[in-house]
């Protein structure tokens, strides 16, 4: 189990002092301006070597991400973009690090702008997150007062302006382009790529989208070395991890672990084992809704992390959103309340998803209900299919791939259930 | 899914002092000529000013920010935090209904809704007080089931909690925010098991509670003054007003009220009554509506009314006395040679289709304020109410 010593986010549950000053007591904003006098090139080597892969749910590296932005300005500025759109069922770790440990993200913002030579950046927080807003910029306005951001930011130099920008209750303004419309006033409607952010994002300008906890550990990786970050977790899967645990666990919560953790030591050390024990577990979501189900048996053992989840699973780590239902579960329902939700999160742009998701959600509905054919299963993985692959950006997906767990998971389920709707077969309970 | 304005529409919206100011220092966060990214913030404090997002009210968002009517519509009907439709009197309940709240008991939450409020969502219960309706994923998935009422969640809930809660509101009470199980965060309901050494034990709240404890303004409709608006994007940004601002965004300047000390929603409403922002409905992308019939009488061309050089030598009439002529269109009037309630008076339909016509910047003025009829009373030597009240000095 990870050390209190080796974790990042020191304050994630709140219940330390919350202002700048109890972030300082905590190591925060600790030579920010040696780490940014040392560099760009540095800062990136260093992010590139620390192994860190972007929290947000697809594991893209995150220092090869910002190589990406341009070296030189060709007049126009560079932004970083945050995705604080938190929104992903089952995702609940973003919203404790802006509530409670604000200032480790407003000083990876300064640290990630510098990095990739932008003047400015946007944090885009979901609109329902209220209260969650109100503390973000309670500390950006602290971080002002006390020169750490704004003009000569905490005496680097570098001037950085931060601004906190709020949405409105769409999910798919988590996708980095449709939250670069919705921040540029529009409907979040995603963008073809290329041309990529990194070329022409934000009003047409070098634009850099990160997740909130992939820019919150920057300045501990930075400060602390990343081999020390590296350390943790197996190859390729380097570092610590906020884990939400949700669902049929004695004690839900959020927590940091290393990744590569086992999930049987992940809920038993802090979840408190799962609802009515280890043998009354059913299945686990282990990423967020937008990966597939993954059958109890086979998670007990599982390592969580990116490659062993989609490697030997066929599942995903996402943003570690852990969702566990224990054999209570309607299996069949709980799918198909993902169903409805990317249904009615769908933007409608592209056909095969606009109508994709309301089809694929009216058959999982009958599946609910088992008023539904054997051979429709078949069918409705061949649609979930069509809809994979053939939308601009990764919402068809993962609406498609949740039910393909299902099916391939649950199958027995599914027919039990459209069998015992169609036959009750009466004769042979006579006969027994 | 289809989301519509609603069938009834107040007849006005204006932001209250505090919130326009607050609304004019959001505008700074972007660079020049990109105030239209303030679009969701804005009509966002529209809706926590008037409970429901309002036609009027869009346009009046439209206006601030230089944007086509259609464009800040298309906003309002995208994304799902607006209600376009009036909710109840004392909150807005939102249920979490999403997987991790669903299989945490979600739906006796609804069925709490559907029995105390009303059965269907969006729907305003019998005492006008409560609407609901079923939302998607609030991420607070470690503190399922939960609920959104008003700015806050309300989170570990249970069916006889939430029935609490709705009794307390109803009751005039505003409850805790948080989790309702005695848990301070999302840590382990059964006790910490990390971050031991990071308790300080004269913190009661999280961060969440203890704002919505601070502030109050859980379930009020706020009007700006409720936390003191800091700006330190303008009062110590680096790169001055967004980036490259060395004047601030047009629309700033444009939403200004001419005079400074009064709050500009006022200053903006002329005599008649009608805003800035509607009057300024000219565009092709800015259609009159029903309350801002601006270019109506573009259809009739008209028949010039007989006109005067000059004043007769008694002197001219004040037509100011007329409601809805101000001092501008006085001299307006005195320019197409009309200078005598008489003349008004004896404008038949064609000739007010003419003047309204001709009325450069103020076009229908004539026929939707009535003017003929106003002067036929004063040209006999009657007063209007209007006139009464002006005459004393009133208006």
């Amino acid at each position: 189990m990870l050390q209190d010593k080796d974790r990042i986010f020191t304050n994630i549950y709140g219940m330390h002092d919350r202002t700048l000053k109890g972030a300082q007591m905590r190591g925060h904003w600790d030579g920010t301006d040696k780490i940014i006098k040392k560099g760009r090139d540095w800062i990136i080597d260093q992010m590139k070597s620390s192994g860190l892969r972007g929290r947000g749910g697809a594991g893209f590296p995150t220092g090869l991400k910002w190589s990406f932005m341009p070296k030189e300005s060709d007049g126009r500025p560079s932004y970083l973009v945050v995705n604080a759109d938190e929104s992903e069922p089952g995702t609940c770790k973003d919203r404790e690090i802006m509530r409670h440990d604000p200032h480790t993200l407003i000083e990876g913002c300064l640290i990630a702008s510098f990095a990739m030579q932008a003047n400015a950046c946007y944090i885009y927080i979901r609109g329902e997150y209220i209260r969650e807003k109100e503390a973000l910029q309670a500390a950006i306005d602290e971080a002002y007062d006390a020169g750490l951001v704004g003009k000569n930011a905490a005496k680097s130099g570098w001037d950085f302006d931060i601004y906190l920008h709020h949405g409105a209750g769409a999910y798919i303004c988590g996708e980095e382009t449709a939250l670069l419309e919705s921040l540029e006033g529009k409907k979040g409607m995603p963008r073809m790529k290329p041309p990529f952010p990194a070329g022409a994002g934000l009003y047409g300008c070098p634009t850099t989208v990160n997740n909130v906890e992939s820019i919150a550990v920057v300045p501990t990786i930075l400060r602390r070395g990343p081999e020390w970050f590296a350390g943790f977790g197996r190859p390729n899967n380097a570092g610590t991890k906020l884990f939400a645990i949700s669902g049929h666990v004695n004690n839900p919560c959020v927590v940091e672990e290393e990744m590569s953790i086992s999930f049987e030591e992940l809920i038993e050390k802090h979840c408190g084992g799962i609802r009515g024990g280890w043998d009354n577990l059913k299945a686990v979501i282990p990423g967020g809704s937008s990966v597939p189900c993954v059958r109890g048996e086979h998670m007990k053992d599982a390592i969580m992390d990116f490659d062993y989840l989609r490697g030997e699973l066929g599942s995903g780590l996402g943003t570690a959103a852990v969702i566990v239902m224990d054999e209570s579960t309607d299996i069949i329902k709980a799918i198909w309340r993902l169903s409805k939700f990317y249904k009615h999160e769908s933007c409608g742009q592209c056909t095969p998803c606009r109508e994709g998701t309301g089809w694929m959600m009216r058959v999982m509905d009958r599946l609910v209900r088992g008023e539904a054919e054997v051979e429709e299963i078949d069918m409705l993985f061949d649609v979930t299919k069509q809809v994979e692959g053939h939308t601009i950006c990764a919402l068809g997906d993962a609406a498609a791939w949740p039910i393909q767990g299902l099916i391939k998971n649950f199958r027995d389920e599914i027919e039990d259930r459209i069998r015992h709707k169609r036959s009750p077969s009466p004769t042979r309970v006579a006969a027994e | 899914m289809q989301r519509r304005l609603h069938a009834d529409q107040p007849d006005h919206f204006a932001f209250t002092a505090a919130n326009r100011a607050w609304a004019e220092a959001q505008i700074k966060k972007y660079p020049d000529g990109r105030q239209a990214s303030a679009v969701i913030p804005l009509l966002w404090r529209a809706q926590e000013q008037e409970g429901w997002l309002t036609r009027p009210a869009i346009e009046a968002v439209a206006e601030m920010l230089d944007m086509a009517y259609m464009r800040v519509l298309e906003v309002a009907s995208f994304y799902f935090m607006f209600q376009l439709q009036p909710v109840g009197k004392i909150a807005h309940i939102q249920i979490c209904g999403t997987t991790s709240c669903m299989i945490c008991g979600a739906e006796d939450l609804v069925a709490v809704c559907q029995e105390v409020i009303a059965p269907k969502a969006h729907q305003i219960s019998a005492d006008g007080n409560f609407s609901w309706e079923e939302v998607e994923c609030l991420g607070a998935c470690a503190n399922a089931p939960m609920a959104q009422i008003g700015k806050d969640y309300f989170e570990d809930l249970t069916a006889d909690k939430l029935r609490g809660l709705l009794s307390d509101l109803a009751a005039g009470k505003v409850p805790q925010a948080g989790p309702q199980n005695g848990r301070f965060a999302a840590e382990p309901a059964g006790g910490i098991t990390s971050l031991t050494e990071f308790v300080n034990a004269k913190i009661k709240l999280n961060a969440s509670v203890q704002l919505a404890e601070d502030i109050g303004d859980s379930v009020k409709r706020i009007d700006g003054t409720e936390v003191p608006l800091l700006t330190p994007w303008i009062d110590k940004a680096a790169n001055g007003a967004a980036n490259s601002g060395k004047t601030p965004p047009k629309a700033a300047v444009r939403g200004k009220p001419a005079n400074a000390q009064k709050p500009s929603a006022k200053a903006t409403a002329d005599k008649t009554g009608v805003t800035k922002a509607q009057a300024q409905a000219s565009s092709k992308a800015k259609p009159p509506s029903k309350r801002n019939p601006v270019g109506e009488a573009t259809v009739a061309p008209g028949k010039k009314p007989r006109t005067m050089k000059a004043p007769r030598k008694a002197g001219a009439d004040d037509l100011k006395l007329i409601k809805g002529v101000g001092p501008k269109l006085e001299t307006i009037l005195n320019t197409l040679g009309f200078w005598h309630f008489d003349q008004i008076a004896k404008w038949g339909d064609d000739e007010v289709a003419w003047v309204d016509q001709n009325l450069e910047g103020f076009k229908g003025r004539v026929s939707r304020d009535n003017w003929v009829d106003q002067a036929k009373l004063l040209a006999s030597g009657g007063e209007t109410e209007f006139s009464a009240r002006a005459k004393k000095g009133e208006s």
